[in-house]
C-alpha cells in the first residue's frame, strides 16, 4: 500500500502530520510521533508578540524597583544572561531534528514585517524543513478595510518567501470574502501550500464573575466540514499543496480529506484526546480501508471527490446547503 | 602595562579583587556590604574564574555568625577564604575573629564600615563596627577611595599571607561602598604577581588534614593560657613592615605607592589632621586649597590602623608639627577619647618619653565627625584647622553638627566651597521608580569610559519604599576628583518630577550661570507660570539657562511607561555639551545596546526611539526678567501638627535634618507615635473613588489596604448634618447593629500610594459597565482638595464601639480603628495588611517586638512612624532590638509583663482591705477573653487607680507600687513580628526557643520568601524553583516548613494564612492566636516587589498560591486536643491548579525559564512534587483522629 505523499516538496511516508500545538513543546514527544508513524511534525508556533511581551515584562519587573532604595539597588540577581529572543524555540527545532528523521515544519506568528522575516530566517537556520506561517489579524478597527488586511497578509508571504529558501505554507483563517481569490494571490505571492484552517481561541463570558474568559475547546469531527469543503473547492484551482486541519479524528476523516484534495492531514485534538499512539491506529485502519476498497495509493484517491472531479460541483457550493434542506423534507 | 579603566563602586571594586584571589566565600547579606557578596555570587554563577582558574564557591549562611564560622572552617581547611560584612554583622563575627586571629590564620574580611545600632539603627557609614574589633587580633587596613579599595584588598591579602595576621579591610559604607568612580582595574597579572605561591602553599600546609593530623582549638588552663597569648607578639611586631613591603611591591607592579601613613600637605606644616578612610578626600582637597594660600597645614592618612606602628606614624609627621587634630568617625561614650585620638596621644607620648620625638610635644586634640554618613566637607575640614589655630584648641569636639547641649561642636562656615571650576557638578532629583539613578549610573559609565575625564557618582535615597525620592550627585572633569561629599554648588540641576518643585528648594545649590532641566507637562510658553516664586527668583538672579522636556509624553509614546531614564539622560547629554551631540547620541545608543541587548531587540528599539524623540522635544526656555509667581514652597507638615513634629519631624521631612541641634533630639531614642499622618506625601497619581450606589459593604477593600488609607465607618446618620457636600455615605445594611446608621468608605487621598489592591479585590461590578467596580481609580489632583475635607470630616466621626463589634468577621473587623497607618512600605505591600489587622484587633493593648527588616524600616525609620494611638492615647508600643534576637526580645516583654501582673496581683491581695474586696476579686478574676471583658477590666483599673491615689494611701509604698503597675491588670498582647529572613534563618534558633518556652507570645512571620529589605536574597523560606539573589540558578531545595516544625511541639498554636485567598481564615487565625494562652505562630503569605509581580493584583497571587496547594491554609489549635478534637484543620480546598499556573505568574519563577529553561523545567517538576508531598502530609494530619482516641484504642 502506498501512503506516500509529497507536501511542500517534502517526500512524506504518509499524510499524517501532527499540527502545531502543545504536544510539540516536549522534545520527548518527537520520538513518540515518529514511532507512532507521523510523517512530519509541525512545531508549536513561535509568537513574536509573546517574545516581545515576555522581554518587556521581565525587563519591567526586574528594573522597575531598581535603584530606588539605599539598601537594595535591585531585587533580582543582576548580570544574568537571558534567552529572551526565539533561542529557546530555535534550540527546540535543533533538538527535534536531532531526535528524529522525519521532517520538522516550523510555525511562525509574527507581529511586524521585520519580525516575520527575521524569525523565519532563524527558523530556517535552525534546521526546519519547511515553515508554516500562522497569520491572523483580528481587524477591530473600523477604519481598516478588507483590502488593507489582505495586503498585509500578502506582503508577509512575499517578504518571507524572498528571505528564506525552505518552502512555506500559509495557515489561513476561513474569514475572507473570497477565499479562492485569496488563495490565488497567496500562490502568486510565493506560498507553496495552504493549511485550511486555523482555529482560534474564542472568548466566552463568565457569568459569575462578569468577565470575558478565553475558552479553549478541542475540535470535534464537525469542524472538519469547513476545510473539507474548501479543499474540495480549491483542489485543481491552485497549484499549491493543500493541508487539512481541524476536526480530523480517524482514518475515514483522513481519507475524506485526501479525496477532497489534501496532500496531508494535520491532527491535534484527537492526539490530545487519544494520545500520540493514535496515529498508528489511524494509519492501520486507513490501510485496511484502502485494502478493502481496493485503493493502491493516495495519489489515486487525491481530489477524486473534489469540486473539480465530481459530477455535480454544485454539491460543494451553495446548492449543497439547499440540498441539505431539501433532504429534511 | 595598559590597564582597563572601569567605572564601578567600592563594593564592586572590593568584590573584584576578593573574588579573584580567594577560593571560598561565605557571606550573609547586610547593608551596605550586600552587593559584594552578590557580585561574587553572580560571577560564580556565571562560572567566572579567579586568577588561578578556579571558580570560587560562594555560600550564603544563616547569619554573619554562621558565615564567620564557615570562613573559619574553610581557612582551617586550607582554602583562601573571605567574607564581606558590616555593622551588626561584623559584631556577630567577633567570636570567630578572635579564633581566626588567635590561630594566626591569614584572611581578609572586607567591611563597608557602618554604624552600630544604639539609640537607633542606621544603615549608614562610620567606623563604630570596625572599632569594636580592635581587640580581636585582626589587622585593620583602611581604604579612602574606590581605587584604594581595589588596591588595598590585594595588598591586605598579600600581607595577611606573609604575616599570618588576618585583616579587616574597611572603607566607608555608602560614601565609598556605593560611590561610583572611574578607576584603573587591576589585571590578573598584577594579582598573580602579588600573591606569593609559596605563602599559599604554606597556608595549605597548615590545614587540618587526617593525612597529617593535629588538633587546634584546645582548652587551656591558668598555667599556660597567658603564655600562649604572648606567643603571637612577634607576628604583630613584624606585621607593619610586611604590610609596607606589600605596598612597595604593589607600587612596583602597579605604580601606585601607598604607605602605612601617607602625608600630604605643606612640608613645613604646623597644623596636621590625622584621619582615615573617605574623609581623607575632602581633607586632602582642603589641604591643597589652603597650602596654595600659604597655610601651613597637612593631612596624615592612616592606612594601617592595626597593628598601629608608632615608628611609622611618627616618621610620617612633619618635624614642624605643632597641633595635631585627630578625627575619629566613631563614638565611644565614656572613653577619654576616641580610638585614633588615643592612639595618637599614646604614640606622641611614648616617643616623647623615649626621647625619640624630633619635635616639640604638639598639642593634640580629637574630635568626632561624619557619624552615620553625616556629610564631611571642606568647610568642616577648615573648621578643624581653624580650631587648631587657637591658643587653646577645643578638644573632644564634634564637627558637622550643632551640639547645643554639651557644646562640643566646632563652628564652620557652610558657605566655604572649594569645588574646582573645571569639574562638572550636577544634581538630579528623581523618583525611585523613574529610573533616574540608573540613568545617572549609566551616564557616568559613558563619560568615564568614553573620555579621559575622571568621573564620580553618588546617590542619596530617602527612607521610603514607595514613592522614594532620589538625588544623584555627579562630578566629572579633567582633574582627579577627591570630593567625598555631596554636590552643594552645582552647575547643572535636573528636576525629573515636577511635584518636587513645591516640596524642595530646587535651585538652592545652583551657581551663577548654571543650567536647569525640568521634566514638565507644561509647554515652553506655559512653564514659567507653573514655577514657584523661589525657582523663578533663582533662575533670574543666578542667570541660569532653562530647558524643559515632557519626558512622560515621550515615554508613553515610545512604550517606556513610567521609565524616563533614557529620555532624561539624552536631555542631559544634549544640553551639557560634554560630547558633541552626535557623538553623545551614538554613545547613549551603544550603552543602550550594552544594557538592554540581553533583554531583546524590542527593548533596545524602544530606547532608541525614546532617544530620537527626545531631541525633538527638548526646548530651551528664555528666562523672563521678572518674577511673577505667587506659588510658595509647601510646608512639610500642617500647622496643626504637635510641636515636636513641627520642630523636628518636619525639618527632617524638608531635608533640613542636618541642621537639627542636639537639644532637639530625644536622648534615648524615644519618639512619639502617629507621625505619618502629618506627612501628606501625595505620591499617588490615581486614588480609589467609592461608588456607593453598588457597594455591598463587604469591607474587603479596607482589609487589604496596605497603608490604611481606605477606611470604613458605621455611625449615627444624624451626624451627617455637618458633612461636607461631597462626603459619600449610604444606609448601613448589616443586622444586629441597630437602626439609623450610616456607612461610609473614605480614602485619605494624600496618604494613598495608589496601589490599586482595593479595586482588584472589590467583588462588585457595575451592571451596565463591567469595567467599573464599587471602587475605581481616578486622578488624584482634581480630587485632592475635596477629599482632604472629606477625610478630615471622616476622622471626626466617632469610632464604632469595639464592644459591639464581632471582630471575628472580616466585615466587622474593619470597623476597628487601625493603629498602623500611612507607612512608607512599598505600594501594594503584602506585609502591611497583616500588621494593620493586628493593630486593629489588639493595637490598644499591644507591644510589638519587630525584627530588623522591611517591617522595622517602614515601621520605625525616621522621619515618621505609622504606629499610632487611639483617641484615649492607647496604642501599640513598638521597638526594634536587632535582627537576630527578635523572638527573645519579645519574650522579654512577656516576662516583664507577667512579672508585673504577678506583683500587681500580690499587691491587690495585700491591699484588699484598703481597696475593697469586691473590686479586688473582680480585678483578680476578670474574664478578658473579649472586648467586653477587656473594657470592663479597664474600668476596674481606672477605679483602682482612683482609690490608690486617694489621700489615705498617698504614703502607702505598696499603693504607689501598685499604681505604677496597675495597667498590667488589663490583658497585654505581645507580638513578635518580622520577615522570613529573621524567622527562618538568623533568628530561627531564638524563635524556636521562644516557641518552646510555652509563654504567651504571638509571632507573626511576614513571609515574602526572600530578604526583601536588603534586595531579595534567598532565605530558607525561598521556594524551590524560584530565583533569588544567591539562587540565581533557581533555588534547588524546597522551602523549610516552619509551621510543621512548630506544630511538633504540640503546644504551639500555628496558623498559615493568605489574606488574598481567605480573609476570613486570616482574621480567625489572628483572633485565635492571640486568645491562645501560650505561644502562637502565624505565617502570613506576603507578596513583595521582589517577586516581580503586578502589585496591584497581589491578592490574586496569594489566591493562586493557595489554589495550587503550594501555600496551604491551616490552623493548628492545641486547645482542640483538650476537647477531644483534631487540633489540625486544613482549610485549603485542594489542588485546584498546577503549581506552574501560580508560579509563572511571578518573575521570580519565570525568569529561570528564560535564563536556564532546562533547569527551570526540572525544578518546577520537583517543586510540584513538593506540593503533592506536603499536601499528602497535611491531608493525613487533618484526617487523623485526636491523640486521646488513639490512646484509648491502643489501651
Amino acid at each position: 500500500m502506498n501512503l506516500q505523499t509529497n507536501y511542500l516538496g517534502l517526500e512524506l511516508k504518509n499524510p499524517i502530520v501532527p499540527s502545531a500545538g502543545p504536544l510539540s513543546s516536549e522534545i520527548s514527544n518527537f520520538k513518540k510521533f515518529e514511532d507512532a508513524g507521523a510523517a512530519a511534525v509541525v512545531m508549536y508556533s513561535l509568537f513574536e508578540e509573546q517574545i516581545e511581551h515576555e522581554a518587556l515584562e521581565l525587563d519591567y519587573h526586574t528594573t522597575v524597583t531598581a535603584d530606588s532604595n539605599a539598601e537594595a539597588s535591585s531585587y533580582f540577581p543582576t548580570d544574568v544572561e537571558f534567552k529572551l529572543g526565539p533561542e529557546e524555540y530555535l534550540e527546540h527545532i535543533r533538538k527535534a531534528k536531532e531526535a528524529v528523521d522525519i521532517p520538522i515544519i516550523g510555525s511562525l506568528n509574527g507581529k511586524s514585517l521585520g519580525g516575520w522575516t527575521d524569525y523565519a530566517k532563524k527558523i530556517e537556520q535552525a534546521g526546519a524543513d519547511a515553515l508554516e506561517l500562522n497569520i491572523y489579524r483580528l481587524a477591530t478597527n473600523p477604519e481598516l478595510t478588507g483590502y488593507d488586511v489582505e495586503k498585509e497578509y500578502l506582503d508577509i508571504v512575499k517578504q518571507v518567501k524572498s528571505s528564506i529558501n525552505i518552502p512555506i505554507a500559509v495557515k489561513l483563517s476561513p474569514y475572507f470574502s473570497s477565499l479562492s481569490w485569496m488563495a490565488k494571490l497567496f500562490e502568486e505571492a510565493g506560498a507553496d501550500g495552504l493549511v485550511l484552517f486555523n482555529r482560534f481561541y474564542q472568548p466566552d463570558i463568565d457569568l459569575e464573575n462578569l468577565e470575558v474568559v478565553p475558552n479553549v475547546i478541542l475540535s470535534t469531527p464537525m469542524d472538519m466540514r469547513l476545510p473539507l469543503r474548501w479543499i474540495g473547492i480549491l483542489f485543481g484551482k491552485v497549484n499549491m499543496d493543500l493541508a487539512a486541519t481541524s476536526g480530523i479524528d480517524n482514518e475515514k476523516d483522513v481519507i475524506k480529506m485526501i479525496m477532497a484534495g489534501a496532500k496531508v492531514t494535520q491532527m491535534l485534538s484527537s492526539l490530545l484526546r487519544n494520545g500520540i499512539e493514535h496515529i498508528t491506529d489511524v494509519l492501520t485502519k486507513m490501510i485496511y480501508w484502502m485494502e478493502v476498497n481496493e485503493y493502491e495509493s493516495l495519489d489515486q484517491m487525491r481530489g477524486s471527490i473534489s469540486h473539480k472531479n465530481i459530477a455535480d460541483p454544485s454539491l460543494f457550493e451553495r446548492a449543497n446547503y439547499m440540498k441539505a434542506l431539501n433532504s429534511y423534507k | 602595562m595598559e590597564r582597563k579603566k572601569v567605572t564601578i563602586d567600592g563594593n564592586e571594586a572590593a568584590a573584584y579583587t576578593a573574588f579573584n584571589i580567594n577560593e571560598v566565600i561565605a557571606i550573609y547579606p547586610i547593608t551596605p556590604s550586600s552587593p559584594m557578596g552578590e557580585w561574587c555570587d553572580a560571577w560564580s554563577a556565571k562560572k567566572m574564574k579567579n586568577i588561578w582558574d578556579v571558580i570560587p564557591s560562594v555560600s550564603e549562611l544563616q547569619s554573619e555568625g554562621g558565615a564567620s564560622g564557615s570562613v573559619h572552617g574553610a581557612l582551617q581547611g586550607g582554602a583562601l577564604t573571605t567574607t564581606f560584612t558590616a555593622s551588626q554583622g561584623l559584631l556577630l563575627m567577633i567570636p570567630n575573629m578572635y579564633k581566626i586571629a588567635g590561630e594566626l590564620t591569614p584572611t581578609v574580611f572586607h567591611v563597608s564600615a557602618r554604624s552600630i545600632a544604639a539609640q537607633a539603627l542606621s544603615i549608614f557609614g562610620d567606623h563604630t563596627d570596625v572599632m569594636a574589633t580592635r581587640s580581636t587580633g585582626f589587622g585593620l587596613i583602611a581604604s579612602a577611595s574606590v581605587q584604594e579599595v581595589m588596591d588595598m584588598a590585594l595588598i591586605a591579602q598579600a600581607a595577611a599571607l606573609e604575616s599570618r595576621i588576618p585583616f579587616v579591610h574597611f572603607f566607608d559604607g555608602f560614601r565609598t561602598s556605593h560611590e561610583v568612580m572611574k578607576i584603573e582595574q587591576l589585571a590578573k597579572e598584577d594579582m598573580l604577581a602579588m600573591m606569593d605561591q609559596q605563602l599559599i602553599l604554606e597556608h595549605r600546609k597548615r590545614a587540618l588534614s587526617p593525612d597529617h593530623p593535629v588538633i587546634r582549638g584546645t582548652a587551656q588552663n591558668p598555667d599556660v593560657f597567658f603564655q600562649g597569648r604572648e606567643t603571637v607578639n612577634k607576628y604583630y611586631q613584624a606585621c607593619p613592615e610586611i604590610v609596607q613591603k606589600s605596598m612597595d611591591r604593589f607600587a612596583k607592579i602597579v605604580g601606585r605607592q601607598y604607605h602605612l601613613f601617607d602625608y600630604v600637605g605643606a612640608p613645613d606644616a604646623e597644623r596636621i589632621v590625622v584621619m582615615m578612610t573617605s574623609g581623607c578626600g575632602a581633607a586632602e582637597e582642603t589641604v591643597e586649597y589652603l597650602t596654595q594660600r600659604e597655610e601651613k597645614v597637612g593631612l596624615l592618612k592612616v592606612r594601617l590602623y592595626r597593628p598601629f606602628s608608632i615608628d611609622h606614624f611618627i616618621k610620617a609627621l612633619p618635624k614642624t608639627t605643632k597641633v595635631i587634630s585627630v578625627l575619629d568617625r566613631t563614638k565611644e561614650p565614656g572613653s577619654p577619647g576616641e580610638p585614633l585620638y588615643l592612639d595618637v596621644v599614646n604614640a606622641i607620648s611614648e616617643k616623647h618619653l623615649s626621647g625619640e620625638l624630633e619635635f616639640f610635644y604638639p598639642k593634640i586634640v580629637g574630635g568626632r565627625y561624619g557619624l552615620s554618613s553625616k556629610e564631611f566637607t571642606p568647610a568642616m575640614v577648615k573648621g578643624v584647622f581653624d580650631n587648631a589655630k587657637k591658643e587653646m584648641p577645643k578638644n573632644h569636639f564634634t564637627i558637622g553638627i550643632n551640639d547645643d547641649v554639651t557644646n562640643t561642636s566646632l563652628d564652620f562656615d557652610p558657605g566655604f566651597s572649594i569645588e574646582s571650576p573645571e569639574t562638572f557638578r550636577g544634581k538630579f532629583y528623581g523618583l525611585g521608580a523613574d529610573g533616574t539613578v540608573g540613568a545617572n549610573k549609566n551616564s557616568i559609565k559613558i563619560i568615564g569610559e568614553g573620555t579621559d575625564h575622571f568621573a564620580q557618582g553618588y546617590f542619596v535615597y530617602d527612607s521610603k519604599k514607595s514613592g522614594s525620592t532620589t538625588t544623584s550627585h555627579l562630578r566629572f572633569g579633567p582633574k582627579e576628583i577627591k570630593s567625598t561629599y555631596l554636590v552643594n554648588s552645582a552647575n547643572f540641576i535636573a528636576c525629573h518630577q515636577t511635584v518636587f518643585l513645591e516640596k524642595m528648594d530646587m535651585l538652592f545649590d545652583a551657581i551663577e550661570g548654571a543650567t536647569f532641566l525640568l521634566n514638565t507637562k507644561a509647554s515652553k510658553e506655559e512653564v514659567w507660570d507653573t514655577l514657584p516664586e523661589k525657582v523663578q527668583q533663582d533662575l533670574i538672579k543666578k542667570k541660569m539657562k532653562f530647558f524643559i522636556v515632557d519626558a512622560y509624553k515621550i515615554a508613553s509614546e515610545t512604550g517606556m511607561g513610567a521609565r524616563i531614564n533614557t529620555i532624561m539622560q539624552t536631555c542631559f547629554f544634549a544640553i551639557s555639551n560634554i560630547f558633541p551631540r552626535e557623538q553623545a547620541i551614538s554613545l547613549i545608543k551603544d550603552s543602550i545596546k550594552k544594557t538592554y541587548g540581553a533583554k531583546g531587540d524590542k527593548i533596545v528599539q524602544m530606547n532608541f526611539d525614546a532617544v530620537d524623540k527626545t531631541l525633538a522635544n527638548l526646548f530651551e526656555v528664555k528666562v523672563p526678567e521678572k518674577v511673577t509667581s505667587k506659588i510658595q514652597l509647601q510646608p512639610a507638615v500642617s500647622g496643626n501638627a504637635p510641636e515636636f513634629v513641627k520642630e523636628v519631624t518636619a525639618e527632617i521631612i524638608a531635608g533640613r535634618g542636618d541642621l537639627i541641634p542636639v537639644s532637639k533630639m530625644p536622648a534615648d531614642g524615644t519618639f512619639p507615635l502617629g507621625t505619618t499622618q502629618w506627612e501628606k506625601r501625595n505620591i499617588a497619581l490615581e486614588v480609589p473613588v467609592w461608588d456607593e450606589s453598588i457597594c455591598i459593604q463587604c469591607n474587603k477593600c479596607v482589609i487589604v489596604c496596605p497603608h490604611a488609607t481606605i477606611r470604613a465607618k458605621v455611625y449615627d446618620e444624624k451626624l451627617l448634618g455637618n458633612a461636607p457636600s461631597t462626603f459619600k455615605h449610604m444606609p448601613f445594611k448589616a443586622k444586629g447593629y441597630g437602626e439609623g446608621l450610616a456607612y461610609s468608605i473614605q480614602v485619605a487621598v494624600e496618604d494613598c500610594t495608589g496601589c490599586g489592591l482595593c479595586v482588584d479585590v472589590c467583588p462588585v461590578k457595575n451592571k451596565t459597565n463591567t469595567s467599573l467596580k464599587s471602587i475605581n481609580m481616578e486622578e488624584q489632583i482634581p480630587l485632592r482638595e475635596k477629599e482632604r475635607a472629606n477625610w478630615d470630616y471622616f476622622l471626626t466621626l466617632p469610632e464604632y464601639d469595639r464592644k459591639k463589634i464581632n471582630s471575628a468577621q472580616v466585615k466587622d473587623s474593619q470597623f476597628l480603628e487601625p493603629l498602623f497607618e500611612f507607612s512608607g512600605a512599598c505600594s501594594g505591600c503584602g506585609e502591611t495588611p497583616y500588621v494593620k489587622l493586628a493593630s486593629q484587633l489588639f493595637g490598644d493593648r499591644m507591644l510589638v517586638a519587630n525584627a530588623t527588616g522591611c517591617s522595622s524600616i517602614y515601621g520605625g525609620n525616621l522621619p515618621t512612624t505609622p504606629w499610632t494611638a487611639n483617641k484615649e492615647g492607647k496604642g501599640p508600643a513598638w521597638s526594634n532590638s536587632l535582627f537576630e534576637d527578635n523572638a527573645e526580645f519579645g519574650l522579654g516583654f512577656r516576662l516583664a509583663i507577667d512579672k508585673h501582673i504577678l506583683q500587681a496581683k500580690g499587691l491587690l491581695k495585700k491591699l484588699s482591705s484598703e481597696i475593697g474586696e469586691k473590686l479586688v476579686n473582680e480585678l483578680l478574676n476578670a474574664d478578658q477573653k473579649d472586648e467586653v471583658g477587656i473594657y470592663e477590666q479597664r474600668q476596674r483599673v481606672e477605679e483602682l487607680k482612683k482609690k490608690l491615689t486617694d489621700a489615705k494611701l498617698t504614703n502607702n509604698g505598696d499603693a504607689k507600687d501598685l499604681l505604677s503597675i496597675a495597667d498590667y491588670l488589663v490583658k497585654k498582647s505581645v507580638w513578635i513580628m518580622g520577615g522570613d529572613g529573621w524567622a527562618y534563618d538568623i533568628g530561627y534558633g531564638g524563635l524556636d526557643h521562644v516557641l518552646a518556652s510555652g509563654k504567651n507570645v504571638n509571632v507573626l512571620v511576614l513571609d515574602t520568601e526572600v530578604y526583601s529589605n536588603t534586595g531579595g536574597q534567598m532565605s530558607k523560606a525561598t521556594p524551590r524553583a524560584a530565583v533569588a539573589k544567591f539562587a540565581a540558578g533557581g533555588k534547588p531545595i524546597g522551602k523549610k516548613d516552619l509551621g510543621l516544625m512548630a506544630i511538633t511541639y504540640g503546644n504551639v498554636y500555628v496558623a498559615k494564612v493568605a489574606m488574598g485567598a481567605n480573609d476570613a481564615q486570616t482574621v480567625r487565625a489572628f483572633i485565635e492566636a492571640e486568645a491562645y494562652d501560650g505561644p502562637s505562630l502565624i505565617i502570613a503569605y506576603s507578596q513583595c516587589i521582589a517577586h516581580g509581580i503586578d502589585m496591584a493584583k497581589g491578592m490574586r497571587n496569594q489566591k493562586a498560591a493557595v489554589d495550587s496547594g503550594y501555600w496551604q491554609l491551616y490552623r493548628f489549635n492545641p486547645n482542640l486536643i483538650k476537647e477531644g478534637k483534631n487540633p489540625f484543620k486544613l482549610e485549603s480546598k485542594g489542588l485546584k491548579i498546577p503549581l506552574k499556573d501560580y508560579a509563572y505568574m511571578e518573575t521570580r519563577y519565570k525568569m529561570l525559564t528564560k535564563s536556564d529553561p532546562e533547569t527551570a523545567k526540572e525544578l518546577i517538576k520537583l517543586a510540584q512534587q513538593d506540593v503533592y508531598d506536603r499536601w499528602n502530609t497535611y491531608e493525613q494530619m487533618a484526617a487523623e483522629k485526636p491523640a486521646e482516641n488513639k490512646e484509648n484504642k491502643q489501651s
